[in-house]
């Protein structure tokens, strides 16, 4: 309870607490009235927006985040540092910025949630008491595959699916397979974090095997019926850049991994490749399931779109990959990024007792095919009453003509500026 | 004229806290629609590097120009014309008024791991 006592004192010594919010309910050793507190577990794209913009709009509110990790990497882009397109430093950044702003960081994990009681205990031990709790703790993955299980196969056969270690790992793999090397990619059924990503990896991949290692070979190994983003453009990339080096293969469900074999059990076959990389299914992070915020399908977390609060828990509010995708929206870091703003302005007005005003928010997704070139995909969102979610409206958005080096200076202006919105 | 205006009021909003609850849920209301901007344009408008443009500060009738163009296809875009479509005019005028009336300024960056 010392983080309580300290920011009480720090409350006093700031003289916050002038706007006269309504009293909140005192439970334990909360602030005093006028210092309601938000808490933010998870510091990816959605979480570190919320906390951010919880702080920015109403600098009256204490906003704690909780992240395991001192550092923040961008999952968009990092496919570019698998070809040697990009590096880790350039998408890797801290969180001084939101420290700046007068977010507080708490380096620890979320253990558990009390919703009744509006308190999160972290792993080393502390108790943060909560006025409203957003939850922005990504996706973990479903443990389906047996031949996955122990670490050694883990370590062997890597997803690079969430940013980081695996990412490196992955590309060593790359650049240690020999010329005329197989790199086999499997697919997991949708959804699942990213749309696009799985075969913008496979643009970068070939990129990196036509310039490196021309005699390689890609096999992608999709448990959907087709590409599930952008198939036109990415086939154009694939019958023409890359025209011969990728084997696609639509409908191949995974049975199992033997990852000593370095082979992948299908349902009617068995493939052979000197990298294996399997994206295994997902699921809402860990904490959702334990929070009890998983609502929908044993993975998915259900909520209103016009707060982003649970439908399961009240006052607990989750955002980008966990939640159950409203109709036509991708899990990705611009939704994620949305979220984090949409609920923030949410988060405020419940604290304070103001109207709250349906959200329009808009996807916006780029994918890189090669170096240089990019191509995008967006979408706009607006909450349709009668149906009680965001809807995606007719008529608007879409996808690019073709990849263009136009595109791919947008899709790193696109980056430098999300990740200034999120982090900065 | 109308930028000088509309930082007058939001001063006035920070001076009398609730006493205008509508103006400030009206306010409140154009900055949440503005802010699915700023994922591309930089928090308030405010771009890193330019690219895409900065929107801070710009004139509020060449914006609102700009964005009906795009939406009725008159103005060629990689992806704005797709975007602009998603919103009404009304809400247009409301996001092109919204960055009109913010200030200019550098846009933030992240810091370096570890820093």
């Amino acid at each position: 309870m010392a983080i309580d006592r300290r920011d009480f004192l720090k409350w006093i010594s700031a003289g916050a607490g002038i706007a006269a919010l309504p009293a909140c309910e005192t439970t334990g050793s909360r602030a005093q009235p006028g210092s309601a507190r938000v808490v933010v577990i998870g510091g990816g794209y959605g979480g570190a927006t919320a906390a951010k913009y919880v702080k920015m709009w109403a600098p009256d509110i204490d906003v704690v985040l909780v992240e395991r990790s001192d550092r923040f990497i961008s999952c968009p882009l990092s496919n570019l540092v698998l070809a040697g397109n990009t590096t880790m430093q350039e998408i890797t950044m801290g969180y001084d910025g939101l420290r700046s702003r007068g977010v507080r960081i708490i380096r620890d994990e979320a253990e558990a949630i009390d919703a009744d009681k509006r308190q999160v205990r972290l792993a080393r031990g502390d108790v943060l008491n909560y006025d409203r709790l957003i939850v922005s703790p990504g996706i973990d993955f479903l443990d389906t595959i047996p031949g996955l299980r122990s670490p050694q196969a883990r370590e062997r056969v890597l997803h690079a699916w969430k940013a980081g270690e695996q990412t490196v790992a992955l590309r060593k793999q790359l650049e240690a397979m020999p010329d005329g090397g197989v790199y086999v990619l499997h697919i997991p059924l949708g959804p699942y974090r990213c749309p696009p990503g799985p075969y913008e990896r496979v643009c970068q991949v070939a990129d990196y095997f036509k310039r490196a290692k021309p005699r390689s070979k890609i096999l992608v190994l999709d448990t959907n019926p087709d590409i599930v983003s952008k198939p036109g453009l990415f086939k154009a990339e694939w019958n023409g850049p890359y025209k011969g080096m990728i084997d696609y293969r639509p409908n191949s469900e995974l049975e199992d991994v033997d990852a000593k074999g370095m082979t992948l059990k299908l349902t009617f076959d068995s493939v052979k490749g000197d990298v294996l990389n399997v994206i295994p299914p997902h699921r809402a992070a860990d904490i959702a399931q334990k929070a009890g915020l998983i609502t929908t399908n044993d993975r998915w977390c259900n909520l209103d779109w016009t707060t982003g609060e649970s439908l399961a828990v009240k006052g607990i509010h989750v955002l980008g990959d966990a939640t159950l995708s409203a109709p036509a929206m991708p899990k990705s870091a611009s939704m994620a990024n949305q979220h984090g703003k949409f609920c923030a302005a949410a988060v405020i007005a419940l604290i304070k007792g103001q109207a709250v005003t349906p959200p329009v928010i808009m996807n916006t997704c780029y994918s890189f095919v090669s170096r240089t070139s990019a191509m995008h995909v967006t979408s706009i969102h607006q909450y349709d009453p009668a149906q009680k979610t965001l809807v995606p409206v007719k008529g608007a958005g879409g996808i690019s003509d073709k990849s263009s080096e136009l595109e791919g200076t947008f899709a790193w202006g696109w980056a430098r500026n999300i990740w200034s919105d999120t982090l900065a | 004229m109308k930028a000088p205006f509309a930082h007058t009021i939001t001063l006035c909003l920070v001076v009398a806290g609730h006493a205008v609850p509508g103006f400030a849920q009206d306010q409140n209301a154009a900055r949440d629609l503005a802010a699915s901007c700023f994922t591309c344009h930089g928090t308030n408008g405010n771009s890193v590097g330019n690219v895409p443009p900065s929107l801070a500060g710009r004139d509020r009738d060449e914006l609102v120009q700009m964005l009906k163009d795009f939406k009725a296809g008159k103005r060629s875009a990689t992806i704005m014309h797709q975007q602009a479509k998603g919103y009404t005019d009304e809400q247009l005028e409301t996001i092109a008024a919204y960055f009109a009336a913010q200030k200019p300024a550098p846009a933030r960056i992240p810091s370096k791991a570890g820093s």
